[in-house]
C-alpha cells in the first residue's frame, strides 16, 4: 500500500531515511490526520524540494524530522531515520544534541525566528557552546566567521545587532548562519524565501545553494513556489493532501509531470512567455479536508480525470521513468494530455 | 544611555509642576474655608483677616503658588494644623513606614505572581492553570479590608501568634527591621500582597503564553537549547513588561492603601492621609499628596528606565 516511492535498496546508503510517516494532530473532535505515509530518501550532499500548496502537510513533514511539533497534541508513526539515528526513539537529551547538531533549520520569517531580545551574534554563540561545549568567546568567534561565510556586510558590527535593526535580507543571512553554527549534515528550509522581496529572495537561493555546495550539506527545502523548487533542488517531491503525490527530478517533473495535480500545478503560474492579460488556470475545488479525507486518491474530487479505480484506495506508485513515480491510477493518459509534454 | 536617563528626567520636570499646581488648588478647591478648622466658631472678622494673613492667604493666588513652590522647593512643606509638627517629618516618617509595607507586599506579590503566572502559562488550560488562575482571580477580587480583618481573627485573635495592629510594640510609629517589629509587619505585608500577586500572574499567564505560541521558541528548540535553556529566553522576554507591572503597582500601594493602613493602624501615608481628610489638615493633606504624586513620578521614571534598559526593542531617542 504504502510502497517506497524509490527503490528501497537505495535506503541504506541515505543520509535521510522516512517511511511510512504519519502525523495526527490530536485535540479536536476527530485526529487530524496531516501527513499520511510519505516515504523518501536523500543521500548526503543531495537537494529536496518538498513542493505543495498550503496545507498540504509539507510544513508538518519538515518538523517533524526534528520532532518540532507540540508532543501532547500529536502523533508521529513511521519510520525517520537521520544520520543512522532512530529520530522518532530519541531521549530528551540526544534529541536536543540531535536538533543544531546534526540537522537544523531555517524559518519563514526570520523576524520572527529569531529572539528579539537578544544581540544576534550571542544567539549565534549560545547554540555553540550548547553543543560544542566551548567558551562564550569562543562561540562568537564562530559567529563572525559565519556571517562572513553567509556574506553579512561589516559582519563584526552587526553581531551586536538586534534583530530588528537589521533588514530581512539580512536576519535571513544570519539565520542560515544560526543554522550553520554547529556544522550540521542536513539543512531544512521551511519557505525561507517567502516573507522576502523579490531581489533579496533570489540572493538567499543562491546563498543556499553556494553553501549547499561548498559544504556537502543535504537540503529539504520546502517551498510552494515551482520555480524556488527547479532553482535550488536537485528532486522534487509534490505533495498533495498529505501524501507525496510525484517524486522525481526536478528536470523531469516540471519538463513531463506525470501526476494530474502537478499538471494543474504547472499549468497555474505565469512564464516569462505568457501573453499579457492571460487569465491563469486554477484548479477547481479545495483542497481536502484532512479531518475528513477522500477514501482513494486525495486529488480525485477535483481532478478532471477522476474515475471510479481512483475512489478505491490510495493509488500506487507508478514509475513514469527511473527515478521518476508518481501515485496515480491514470498516468497515461495524464501524460498524453499534457500541455508541457506536447510544449 | 545616561542621556536617555536624562533626557527622561528633563521629560519628569513639567509633569512635577503640574503635579504641584494641582496640590495647591486643591486646598483653594476643596469647600470650606481651610481656616474654619482652625479658628474659634464665634471668631471676629478682625481676627480672621488676621490669620488670613498670617497663612498668607490674602495675596492673589499665583503668588500665594509662587510663595509655596518657593517654600517646597527648599523642603518646607508647612505645619500640620492639628499637630502643630512641621509637615514634612510627618509625611516623612509615614511614607518611610508605607515604603517598607509596599515594598515587602509588592515583592512577596511579585514572587509568588510570576511562579504561578509561569506556571498557568506554561501549563495553559491544564487543571494547574485553572487552580494557579483561580488564586490570581481571588487576588484581584477579594475586598482586601475584609481579607484583612479575616486574617486578624485567625491569626491575632484566635491563634495570638502574631499581632493585630500597629507597626511596632507600644503603638512605635517607627518601623525598625528586628525580630518584634518584623511580626508587626507580616499581617498587612500579605493582605496587601494578594492585589499585585493577582495582577502579576494574570498579565505574566498571557505574556508567556503568547511568547511559547512565537516562532523564535520553536527556533530555540529546533537550535538543540534544553527546555531550560528555553526558559531563560522566555524570562527575558517577559521581564520588562513584567517588571512596569510590579513598578506601577508599588505605586498604587504606596499611595492607595489607605482602607488596608486603616484596618491594621500601620502609621503610613494611606493611616495619614485618613487622619488629615476627616481632621480638614490641609496643609498636611496637600504635603502627603504631593509627596506621594512625586513617588509616582520617580517610579514611573524608573520603570521607564529599567525596562529601556532590559527590552532593546524600545527607542532610546
Amino acid at each position: 500500500m504504502n510502497a517506497p516511492l524509490r527503490t528501497p535498496d537505495a535506503a541504506t546508503d541515505a543520509l535521510v531515511h522516512v517511511r511510512n510517516l504519519t502525523v495526527d494532530f490530536l485535540g479536536g473532535r476527530k485526529p487530524v490526520r496531516a501527513v499520511g505515509g510519505v516515504d523518501f530518501d536523500l543521500k548526503a550532499g543531495d537537494a529536496l524540494a518538498l513542493l505543495g500548496e498550503s496545507g498540504s502537510g509539507k510544513s508538518v513533514t519538515l518538523r517533524a524530522l526534528m520532532r518540532l511539533l507540540p508532543e501532547k497534541r500529536t502523533r508521529i508513526g513511521g519510520t525517520v531515520r537521520v544520520d543512522g539515528q532512530d529520530v522518532l526513539a530519541l531521549g530528551r537529551r540526544s534529541l536536543a544534541a540531535y536538533r543544531g547538531g546534526t540537522v537544523a533549520m531555517i524559518f519563514q520569517d526570520p523576524g520572527l525566528a529569531l529572539d528579539p531580545v537578544y544581540k544576534i551574534g550571542d544567539q549565534i554563540a549560545e547554540a555553540v557552546v550548547r553543543h560544542e561545549g566551548a567558551s562564550f568567546a569562543k562561540g562568537r568567534a564562530r559567529a563572525l566567521e559565519l556571517f562572513e561565510r553567509v556574506h553579512i556586510p561589516s559582519p563584526a558590527r552587526r553581531l551586536d545587532a538586534y534583530p530588528h535593526e537589521m533588514s530581512g535580507g539580512m536576519r535571513q543571512r544570519a539565520m542560515i548562519a544560526l543554522a550553520l553554527a554547529c556544522k550540521p549534515k542536513l539543512l531544512l528550509a521551511d519557505e525561507p524565501t517567502t516573507a522576502l522581496d523579490a531581489t533579496v529572495q533570489i540572493q538567499i537561493l543562491l546563498l543556499l545553494r553556494e553553501l549547499q555546495r561548498d559544504l556537502g550539506l543535504a537540503v529539504i527545502f520546502v517551498t510552494h513556489d515551482v520555480g524556488v523548487a527547479v532553482q535550488v533542488a536537485d528532486r522534487v517531491a509534490v505533495m498533495y493532501g498529505g501524501h507525496l503525490v510525484e517524486v522525481g527530478a526536478s528536470g523531469e517533473v516540471i519538463g513531463t509531470p506525470a501526476h494530474p495535480y502537478t499538471h494543474g500545478l504547472l499549468a497555474s503560474r505565469i512564464t516569462p512567455d505568457s501573453p499579457k492579460g492571460l487569465r491563469l488556470a486554477t484548479i477547481p475545488g479545495s483542497p481536502p479536508d484532512l479531518a475528513d479525507p477522500p477514501p482513494g486518491c486525495p486529488f480525485e474530487p477535483r481532478c478532471s480525470l477522476a474515475a471510479p479505480p481512483c475512489r478505491a484506495g490510495l493509488p500506487e506508485r507508478v514509475a513514469v521513468a527511473p527515478g521518476h513515480a508518481a501515485r496515480c491510477v491514470r498516468i497515461g493518459e495524464a501524460l498524453g494530455a499534457a500541455p508541457h509534454a506536447a510544449a | 544611555m545616561l542621556t536617555f536617563v536624562l533626557k527622561r528626567i528633563a521629560y519628569a520636570a513639567p509633569v512635577a509642576l503640574g503635579v504641584s499646581l494641582v496640590c495647591f488648588l486643591l486646598v483653594h478647591l476643596a469647600p470650606g474655608d481651610p481656616l474654619s478648622a482652625i479658628l474659634p466658631v464665634d471668631a471676629t472678622a478682625e481676627m480672621q483677616a488676621q490669620m488670613r494673613a498670617a497663612y498668607g492667604l490674602d495675596k492673589p493666588l499665583p503668588v500665594q503658588y509662587g510663595l509655596w513652590l518657593w517654600k517646597v522647593l527648599q523642603g518646607d512643606l508647612g505645619t500640620s494644623i492639628a499637630t502643630g509638627r512641621p509637615v514634612l517629618s510627618e509625611v516623612g516618617r509615614a511614607v518611610s513606614n508605607s515604603l517598607i509595607l509596599a515594598s515587602v507586599a509588592t515583592l512577596i506579590g511579585f514572587t509568588f505572581g510570576t511562579f504561578f503566572g509561569f506556571v498557568a502559562g506554561y501549563a495553559q488550560d491544564s487543571w494547574l492553570d485553572r487552580a494557579a488562575s483561580a488564586i490570581a482571580v481571588f487576588g484581584v477580587s477579594v475586598p482586601h479590608y475584609w481579607l484583612g480583618i479575616v486574617l486578624v481573627i485567625i491569626f491575632s485573635a484566635t491563634l495570638g501568634w502574631l499581632p493585630p495592629t500597629g507597626a511596632g510594640p507600644q503603638g512605635s510609629g517607627n518601623w525598625w527591621p528586628d525580630a518584634e517589629h518584623l511580626r508587626y509587619l507580616v499581617l498587612p505585608a500579605i493582605t496587601m500582597s494578594v492585589i499585585p500577586m493577582g495582577v502579576i500572574s494574570r498579565t505574566v499567564r498571557a505574556l508567556v503564553g503568547d511568547i511559547l505560541h512565537q516562532d523564535f521558541v520553536q527556533a530555540l528548540r529546533a537550535k538543540g537549547l534544553s527546555e531550560f535553556g528555553v526558559f531563560k529566553h522566555v524570562v527575558k522576554n517577559a521581564a520588562p513588561t513584567a517588571i512596569a507591572i510590579m513598578g506601577l503597582q508599588l505605586g498604587y500601594l504606596l499611595g492607595g492603601s489607605i482602607l488596608i493602613e486603616t484596618v491594621f493602624a500601620w502609621p503610613g501615608t494611606g493611616f495619614l492621609l485618613n487622619a488629615a481628610i476627616f481632621q480638614r489638615d490641609l496643609p498636611l493633606l496637600q504635603g502627603t499628596i504631593l509627596v506621594l504624586a512625586m513617588f509616582f513620578v520617580t517610579l514611573n521614571l524608573l520603570v521607564d528606565v529599567v525596562q529601556t534598559a532590559l527590552d532593546p526593542r524600545i527607542q532610546r531617542a
